[in-house]
């Protein structure tokens, strides 16, 4: 920042703020009158679920530093989360024995977790430490074969007899909030283990165990049909067979813009208030900080927890109005980097910035596709004309080029607009 | 004995070749690490662009390895590794070189990275497609059943296995070689235990962050090619080298070449002992365990669809108990 602002002397009219909010209205509006009010209705909602997962990466990267690479896991585990407590009850598999099979297995795990660390901790009682951790590795290795073999065994059972668990019926907001939770524990571990290493080891694992959650999620074809795909899911308003598509898009997309703005509040205050200020002194100098008493790695694990809680929940949001849970769509294409492009054009670490890049780079990716799709249709008839030359099909190829593109996007932002389009502000005291 | 054979085709062989694959790959991250100080997400698309280029020079010239007695593919190799350390180099320059000269952080250089990957996703798979391409155009893998006397089971090599061997091996040594040997060598291993008193006694660094990119995208194009002759070439080939590679180089402790050797042969290893089903081993000795051991079918630790999950574990492992390696890495 060139210009020292002062608290006191700020601008009267924000223009910047206002010209890209315009301009992004104006879009926003074209497209409405482009392709219909359905369409853009399920833009915007999708849009918004999107600016979810964006201000959980903005308060990750923009606020504290860290680089989350795993989104994609915790949106699909808030999909799971709201996927399992909102379908309709699976009675054929309560009445069966088989529920009381499946609790004996978790009971087993339980035990056996129980039973390794009991052994893991043998040498208070004298016997010597190498004996010990060889001890503990084989009775892990043992208890595991025996566990897995049991789950294996239930497993199948229920994908032979009743095809799969079924959910819990309950009301859909349960499963957002569980699904935030969920992806807040996943997150705890992941953090508990790297946020006092360097910040590269953070990606490696992120990346890692968003693979993981969906390989998981993927093939349990007792729990989520597998590539069987859960369809349709319950949504919080009222589906568009009771009152058609564009009002129930339109209640929908209410419920998602009355989260962000308590969201975005909850923000606002948390980043004004010491805490956030105590944040933003750890990324900026985390040795000036750790000298002031502050505890840096509480902290990170704190910032770390609260952006995949936010995650998991905009994962939920976006996995109901989908109407599908299918593991496979789940993509690190749509569900990590197009986020990250949209906190580092928006302006990470300012949330009206994160929020306007979220809506625009959501609109110019979905618009992008049919866009690249008559590209490349021209290119085709163009060169059939010319050369006479006879392309197969191109549909999978030219949709190809937006991975191009959004690589190509982001190294241009981190090059020539490091902070953003709506750079973060801080406040300078004179 | 049968037994035996199978446990060494099915765990040695494989277990070797994914340990020499994923050693290539993580010399090079390595190797970017200690020079460049980030981790290089990248690398595992440069492996593929490397696959890559030598499918289209063989589709080019089907026929160029014949007189030689060798696979196409492999006779295109060096044409490859030139052209993927130009590109290698030409990356650093258009994109990595200007961040750097901006003093960003190292994470930024690692999103970055990924943007990178990205690009080269989207190139590889505008020209190529999604599906699979076989290496072997115009000709038939050469398949080695080696007999063992007194044994019905032969011990099955292929063609692509022993020249990945002969490879890995050759390429070792000549890093080995070069590090410990040559003026560029030590030079390059100054720069990494301390870039500034590097710079300030004369060396070029620009110079040494030019050769390792050449070597990083030589091994990356030697090991996705091999990897390639041996299945097949994908493009999404990446995806799955992505994490193992990771693995290895910290496992081996990050910025140590030949830890990312150990490591490689760790993780690869690992990964084929953990999916192979240990039951086919116990089977001769069914009839002599006591009744009430009941001898499972499926013993694998974890299943072929979780095979991601074991170079998780161990790199997590290694991070909790040994972040800096087994090898006492210089970065942390």
């Amino acid at each position: 920042m060139t210009t020292p602002q002062h608290s006191s002397s700020r601008p009267a009219v924000p223009t910047r703020e206002l010209v890209l909010f315009g301009g992004l209205i104006v879009v926003v509006l074209g497209v409405f009158f482009a392709m219909g009010g359905a369409y853009a209705t399920r833009m915007l909602v999708e849009a918004a679920c999107y600016a979810i997962l964006a201000l959980g990466l903005t308060i990750q990267w923009g606020y504290a530093g860290q680089f989350n690479a795993g989104i994609m896991g915790f949106v699909a585990l808030g999909g799971f989360s709201a996927t399992f407590f909102s379908i309709p009850v699976n009675h054929d598999f309560w009445s069966s024995d088989l529920p009381g099979r499946l609790g004996g297995v978790l009971l087993a795990i339980i035990a056996a977790i129980a039973l390794v660390v009991a052994v893991s901790r043998l040498d208070r009682l004298g016997v010597p430490k190498l004996a010990r951790t060889l001890l503990t590795i084989l009775v892990g290795l043992i208890a595991y074969l025996v566990v897995i073999s049991w789950l294996r065994e239930v497993t199948g059972d229920i994908e032979s007899q009743v095809d799969f668990v079924g959910g819990l019926g309950l009301p859909v907001w349960v499963g957002w909030i569980v699904g935030g939770l969920l992806a807040g524990g996943v997150g705890y571990l992941i953090g508990h283990i790297c946020l006092g290493l360097r910040a590269d080891y953070l990606v490696i694992a992120t990346l890692g165990i968003a693979e993981i959650i969906k390989a998981f999620l993927k093939n349990s074809d007792w729990l989520t049909r597998g590539t069987a795909t859960i369809s349709p899911l319950p949504w919080p308003v009222p589906s568009p067979g009771e009152v058609g598509f564009i009002t129930a898009r339109a209640l929908y997309l209410s419920v998602t813009v009355v989260m962000i703005a308590v969201i975005f509040f909850l923000l606002h205050r948390a980043y004004h208030a010491p805490w956030g200020r105590m944040i933003r002194a750890i990324r900026d100098n985390e040795v000036s900080a750790a000298a002031m008493g502050k505890s840096i790695n509480r902290r990170r694990q704190e910032i770390f927890v609260f952006g995949c809680v936010l995650m998991g929940i905009g994962g939920a949001a976006l996995t109901s109005f989908t109407g599908i849970f299918d593991a496979q769509g789940y993509l690190p294409l749509n569900h990590t980097f197009l986020v990250l492009v949209m906190v580092i054009l928006g302006g990470p670490g300012n949330n009206l910035g994160t929020l306007f890049g979220a809506v625009l780079v959501y609109v110019i990716w979905i618009m992008s596709g049919p866009m690249a799709l008559a590209l490349a249709h021209f290119v085709a008839e163009l060169g059939g004309m010319w050369f006479d030359w006879q392309p197969g099909n191109m549909d999978s190829q030219a949709l190809q080029a937006r991975v191009f593109v959004i690589g190509l996007l982001i190294l241009m932002v981190l090059r020539f607009a490091p902070r953003g389009l709506i750079p973060e502000k801080v406040a300078h005291h004179d | 004995m049968n037994e035996l054979i199978y446990f060494f085709n099915y765990v040695v062989v494989a277990g070797s070749v994914t340990g020499s694959i994923y050693a290539m790959g993580a010399i090079g991250v390595t190797l970017i690490y200690s020079i460049l100080r980030f981790a290089h997400f990248a690398h595992a698309d440069m492996m593929t662009l490397g696959a890559f280029l030598v499918l289209l020079l063989t589709l080019l010239f089907p026929h160029a390895g014949e007189p030689l007695g060798l696979p196409t593919a492999v006779v295109m190799l060096p044409i490859a590794m030139v052209l993927t350390s130009l590109a290698a180099v030409g990356i650093d320059r258009v994109f990595y070189q200007p961040l750097r000269n901006h003093g960003v952080k190292p994470i930024v250089l690692v999103i970055a990275s990924l943007g990178v990957t990205l690009m080269l996703q989207g190139l590889i798979r505008l020209f190529s497609g999604t599906g699979a391409q076989s290496l072997y155009v115009d000709a038939r893998k050469e398949i080695f059943r080696l007999e063992v006397p007194g044994v019905t089971r032969p011990i099955i090599l292929t063609e692509p296995q022993i020249i990945l061997f002969v490879v890995t091996i050759a390429s070792v040594i000549a890093l080995h070689l070069f590090l410990t040997r040559s003026r560029l060598g030590k030079a390059m291993r100054a720069m990494s235990d301390n870039p500034d008193l590097a710079r300030a006694s004369g060396i070029n660094t620009q110079l040494i962050v030019t050769l390792t990119w050449v070597i990083a995208g030589s091994l990356a194009t030697l090991a996705g090619t091999l990897l390639s002759l041996d299945v097949a070439f994908k493009p999404d080939l990446s995806f799955f080298l992505l994490l193992p590679i990771f693995a290895a180089a910290i496992v081996g402790g990050v910025g140590h070449p030949f830890g990312a050797v150990a490591g490689g042969f760790l993780v690869g290893f690992a990964e084929t002992l953990a999916v192979f089903n240990w039951s086919v081993l116990l089977r001769p000795l069914r009839d002599s365990l006591p009744s009430w051991i009941e001898l499972p079918n499926n013993l694998a630790l974890v299943g072929t669809e979780y095979k991601i999950v074991v170079p998780f574990f161990i790199l997590i492992a290694v991070l909790i108990w040994r972040p800096t390696g087994l090898f006492k890495g210089k970065v942390i």
